[in-house]
C-alpha cells in the first residue's frame, strides 16, 4: 500500500527554483531514500512533506489525505515525524523532557510512558543521561535523542535528514543499524543523505536527486551497482 | 648583573600593580567628583558633624583599592597603603589644580564647595598631605580586613547597617515618626533631623554587630547544612513577610513606592511568559499596560469623554480582556518575524499605541494629551480602596494571583510548547505544536497581566496621560527580568524591588540615581549575567558540567523505574 505520494512538487525560495517536479512514493514498510549531492533539493522535499515549506505546485498525499496547504503541526498529527537536519535537540531541556516533547500531541500519557521505556532500551546511553540537558550531548547521542523523540510520536513515517552527519565513522554504523530495528517496528521510514553507500545499503528504494530533479530511481541494491552511481558518489 | 635586574622587573612590575589598581579607583573617584555627585554626596549627613556620604564614599574606595592591591605577602602593609594613596592622589590633583586654573566654566561641578571639602577646610600647604595620609590609612584599613576575612566578617553588619541607616535616615525618620512614646525616644536618641547623632552611629553600630554575632553563632551551622533549596524558601518567606506587614506599619510614602514595585512585578511576570518562556523579545510591552488603563479610565472615569461609569471592579475585567485582544492582535503581524528583528518590530508597534493615545484623531474618545481625569478609587462594600496602602494590598493580591496563574501555565502543556518554541520553531512545529496559536497565546497572556497592572495604575493615579507610557516602561520591565533571572518568578520580584523599588527610595538624589542605576546594570551583567535568582533551567544550564563530572563518577542519576 503506498504510504506517501509525491507528485511533481515545485518548491521556490523567493525566485529560487529549487524542486523542479520531483516525484516520490513510499511504500509502507520501506525504507526509501533520497541521495544526491550538496544543494540537490534532499532536505527542502522533506521540509515540503512536513509542512515547513510550500510547494508552489504538485501534490502530496499522504495515506489519502492532501497535505498541501496545510500547517506542519496538523502534519505531524497526521503520524509523520521529521527529524531534521543538524541534530535539533532542545539543547536547554533534559532528556526526559525532550522525550516528553515529542509526545506533545499524544493523549494517550500511559502509553507514552511505556514508549519512553521502549525508547531508552532502544537507546541505553539515552537511559544513562536522563536527567542531563541535552545540550551537553555528543554528536551521536544527540542524534538518538532526536530520532527517540520522533518516535515517541508513534509516526506511521519517519522523515530522517542526514542522520550520520558530522558523526564519527563508529557512530554512522550504529545509526543505520538503529534504522533496520525501527523499521523492524513497523515504521516506514524516507532517509536523505549524502554517504549514498551506506544509505542504499540499507534501502529498499532509492531515488538520485540533481540539482532539484530526480535524474535516477530504482531498487537500492541496483542503484549502489549503477555505473552512473559509481562515478558520481562512490568516486 | 642580569639576576638583578629580572629581580627588579618583577618587584617593579607588583608595585605598579598596586598603583595601576589605586588609581584605577582613584579615576572613579575622580569622575564622581566631576559629575557632582561627589559634592552632592558631601552634602549628606551619616553622622552628624563627622562623617559625610561624600567623605565616606571617598574613604570606601580608598579602602577598597587598598583591599585591592595588598595582595603579597611580605609587602601587603605597604601594598595597602600605596593603593589608599593612589586612590585619592587624582583628587588631592584636583584640588591643586583647582587652585591654579579656574575649573569650574568647563567642568560645572567643581566649584568651590568641592575645594572645601577636598580640602577638608584646611590651608592648601596642609590639605594635600592630610588627604593622601586619610587616604593610606583608608588603604591600610582595607588591606587590614582582607588580610582578617574574619575580623571584617565580624565588622561587616555593624558598617552596613549605619551606612543604611544613614543613607536611608529620610524614609526610616518618616516612618518612625508616626510612633511615640519608647520608639520616639529612641529615634531622637539615635536621629536628629539630619542624619545619625555620634553617639546613634556608635550604638547602631555595637547593637548590630552584636547581635549579628550571636544570631550568627547560634544560626550559622544550621544555614550551613541546609539544602540550597530550602533556604532559598527560608529568604522567599522573610521576604514576603516583609512586603506585606512594611507597608502596613510604615506608612503611605513606602506603600506608594511598593505598590508602584507590585506593578512592576505584574507587568514582569506578562513580559516574563513572553520573553522567558516563549522567547519573544517585546519592546513593545507598554501598550498593553496603556491599554488596561485607558480602558478602565473609559469606563470609569466622572469625566466628559468617559463612556460609562461603572464600578471599578466591572472596568476591570473588561480592561484585561482587552489587553489580551490587542496582544492577540499585535502578535499577528510579527508571528514570522524572530530575534532582534522581532524587538524592534514590537517597539514600533508599541510607539503607535501611543501615537494613537496622543493623536488628534483619538482626541475626542482618549483626550490626547490632557488625557483621562476624574478616575474613581475602587469600593469595597462601603469602604474605599483610597490610601496608597490600601491599594498596595490590591496590587499584592493581584500580582500573587499572577505569579499563581503564571506558574501553573510554565509547567502545563503550553508552557512546555513556548519553550519548545523558544529553543526551536521548526523542530517545535514538526513535533506538532501550532506555532500561530502558542505564539499569540504568549501574546494574549502577557499582555492580560499587562493590561491588570494598567488598570490598577489608572485607579491609583485617578487619570491617565499618554506621556505615562514611554518606551521606557518596556525596556525598564525588560531589564528588570534580566537582573532578576529570565524565566524565573522569584526573579521577577527580586528584580523589581531592586531596579524599581531602590531607585524610588533613593528620589533625594535627584537624576543621579540613575548614574547608579546604570552601574549596577552594567555590574550584574558582568559578575551575575544569569541574574540574581535565576530559574532552575539556567542553573541546570550553568551547573551541567557539575552533573556530568557527577555522572563520570558514576553518581546514580538514573529514573526510578515506574
Amino acid at each position: 500500500m503506498t504510504l506517501l505520494q509525491v507528485d511533481d512538487i515545485h518548491v521556490y525560495y523567493d525566485k529560487i527554483h529549487a524542486l523542479k517536479g520531483i516525484s516520490v512514493r513510499v511504500e509502507e514498510g520501506e525504507i526509501v531514500t533520497l541521495v544526491g549531492g550538496n544543494g540537490a533539493g534532499k532536505s527542502t522535499t522533506l521540509r515540503a512533506i512536513s509542512g515547513l515549506l510550500h510547494p508552489r505546485e504538485g501534490a502530496i498525499r499522504f495515506e489519502d489525505k492532501a497535505l498541501a496547504g496545510i500547517g506542519a503541526h496538523h502534519i505531524a498529527a497526521l503520524g509523520i515525524r521529521h527529524v531534521p537536519e543538524g541534530r535539533r535537540v532542545f539543547g536547554r531541556l533534559t532528556i526526559a523532557e525532550n522525550l516528553d516533547m515529542g509526545a506533545f500531541t499524544r493523549r494517550d500519557r500511559r502509553a507514552a510512558k511505556d514508549d519512553r521505556e521502549q525508547m531508552l532500551a532502544l537507546f541505553p546511553r539515552l537511559r544513562e543521561r536522563y536527567r542531563q540537558l541535552a545540550g551537553t550531548l555528543s554528536g551521536g547521542e544527540q542524534q538518538m535523542l532526536a530520532t527517540a523523540r520522533a518516535l515517541m510520536g508513534k509516526p506511521r513515517l519517519l522523515l530522517m535528514d542526514e542522520p550520520s552527519m558530522g558523526l564519527a565513522p563508529m557512530m554512522v554504523e550504529q545509526v543505520f543499524e538503529t534504522m533496520g530495528r525501527i523499521k523492524a517496528e513497523g515504521v516506514t521510514i524516507l532517509l536523505v543523505e549524502q554517504n549514498a553507500p551506506m544509505a542504499l545499503a540499507v534501502a529498499d528504494r532509492g531515488y538520485v536527486l540533481e540539482s532539484g530533479r530526480i535524474v535516477l530511481e530504482g531498487a537500492g541494491r541496483d542503484l549502489l551497482g549503477d555505473e552512473r552511481v559509481q562515478r558520481a558518489y562512490l568516486g | 648583573m642580569r639576576r638583578i635586574g629580572i629581580g627588579r622587573t618583577g618587584a617593579w612590575v607588583t608595585w605598579r600593580r598596586t598603583a595601576l589598581v589605586g588609581l584605577a579607583f582613584g579615576a572613579g573617584a575622580l569622575h564622581l567628583a566631576a559629575v557632582g555627585v561627589l559634592l552632592m554626596l558631601h552634602q549628606r549627613w551619616i553622622v552628624i558633624d563627622t562623617l559625610s556620604l561624600g567623605q565616606a564614599t571617598v574613604l570606601l574606595l580608598a579602602a577598597g583599592a587598598g583591599a585591592m592591591a595588598a595582595r603579597g605577602d611580605g609587602s601587603r602593609w605597604l601594598q595597602g597603603a600605596l593603593g589608599g594613596v593612589c586612590a585619592v592622589l587624582p583628587l588631592a590633583l584636583l584640588s591643586r589644580a583647582m587652585d591654579a586654573l579656574t575649573l569650574q566654566p568647563i567642568f560645572i561641578a567643581l566649584s568651590p564647595d568641592l575645594q572645601a571639602m577636598l580640602t577638608l577646610g584646611l590651608p592648601p600647604a596642609a590639605a594635600t598631605p592630610a588627604l593622601l595620609a586619610l587616604g593610606a590609612v583608608a588603604g591600610l584599613v582595607g588591606a587590614g580586613l582582607r588580610a582578617a576575612p574574619r575580623l571584617s566578617r565580624a565588622l561587616l553588619p555593624g558598617a552596613v547597617a549605619v551606612l543604611v541607616a544613614g543613607v536611608f535616615q529620610e524614609l526610616i525618620q518618616l516612618m518612625l515618626q508616626q510612633y511615640e512614646g519608647p520608639i520616639g525616644a529612641v529615634r531622637d536618641f539615635v536621629y536628629t533631623w539630619e542624619g545619625l547623632t555620634q553617639e546613634g552611629a556608635i550604638t547602631v553600630f555595637l547593637v548590630v554587630t552584636l547581635l549579628a554575632q550571636l544570631f550568627g553563632r547560634a544560626t550559622q551551622g544550621r544555614v550551613a547544612a541546609m539544602e540550597p533549596a530550602r533556604r532559598r524558601q527560608i529568604w522567599a518567606g522573610i521576604a514576603l513577610a516583609v512586603i506585606v506587614v512594611l507597608p502596613a506599619v510604615a506608612g503611605s510614602y513606602i506603600g506608594q513606592v511598593l505598590m508602584l514595585v507590585g506593578l512592576y512585578i505584574l507587568m514582569g511576570i506578562g513580559l516574563n511568559l513572553e520573553v522567558g518562556l516563549a522567547g519573544l523579545l517585546d519592546l513593545g510591552f507598554v501598550a498593553f499596560f496603556a491599554v488596561g488603563a485607558y480602558t478602565t479610565a473609559l469606563l470609569t472615569a466622572d469625566a466628559p469623554n468617559a463612556l460609562m461609569h461603572l464600578p471599578y471592579w466591572a472596568a476591570m475585567p473588561v480592561s484585561v480582556l482587552l489587553a489580551v485582544c490587542v496582544g492577540v492582535l499585535f502578535g499577528l503581524p510579527v508571528l514570522g518575524v524572530r530575534g532582534d528583528y522581532l524587538a524592534v518590530a514590537t517597539m514600533g508597534l508599541g510607539e503607535i499605541v501611543r501615537v494613537i493615545v496622543l493623536s488628534d484623531f483619538g482626541a475626542p474618545l482618549l483626550g490626547g494629551a490632557q488625557g483621562v481625569l476624574h478616575i474613581p478609587k475602587p469600593q469595597l462594600g462601603s469602604y474605599t480602596l483610597s490610601s496608597p496602602v490600601a491599594l498596595f494590598y490590591l496590587t499584592l493580591v493581584a500580582a500573587a494571583i499572577a505569579a499563581f496563574i503564571a506558574w501553573r501555565l510554565e509547567n502545563s502543556r503550553l508552557g512546555r510548547a513556548w519553550m519548545a518554541l523558544r529553543d526551536d520553531e521548526d523542530v517545535a512545529q514538526a513535533l506538532g505544536i501550532n506555532l500561530v496559536r502558542s505564539k499569540l497565546l504568549a501574546y494574549g497572556l502577557g499582555a492580560a497581566f499587562a493590561g491588570l497592572a494598567g488598570s490598577i495604575f489608572a485607579t491609583m493615579l485617578s487619570s491617565v496621560y499618554p506621556s505615562s507610557f514611554q518606551l521606557l516602561i518596556s525596556i525598564n520591565v525588560l531589564a528588570l527580568i534580566i537582573v532578576g533571572g529570565m524565566g524565573s518568578l522569584p526573579g521577577v520580584i527580586l528584580g523589581s524591588v531592586v531596579l524599581i523599588g531602590l531607585p524610588e527610595l533613593l528620589r533625594e538624589f535627584g537624576e543621579y540615581r540613575y548614574l547608579f542605576y546604570g552601574a549596577v546594570l552594567v555590574v550584574m551583567m558582568r559578575l551575575r549575567p544569569e541574574g540574581l535568582w535565576p530559574s532552575d533551567v539556567r542553573q541546570r544550564e550553568l551547573h551541567a558540567g557539575d552533573e556530568t563530572a557527577a555522572l563520570d563518577a558514576g553518581a546514580d542519576l538514573l529514573p526510578a523505574r515506574e
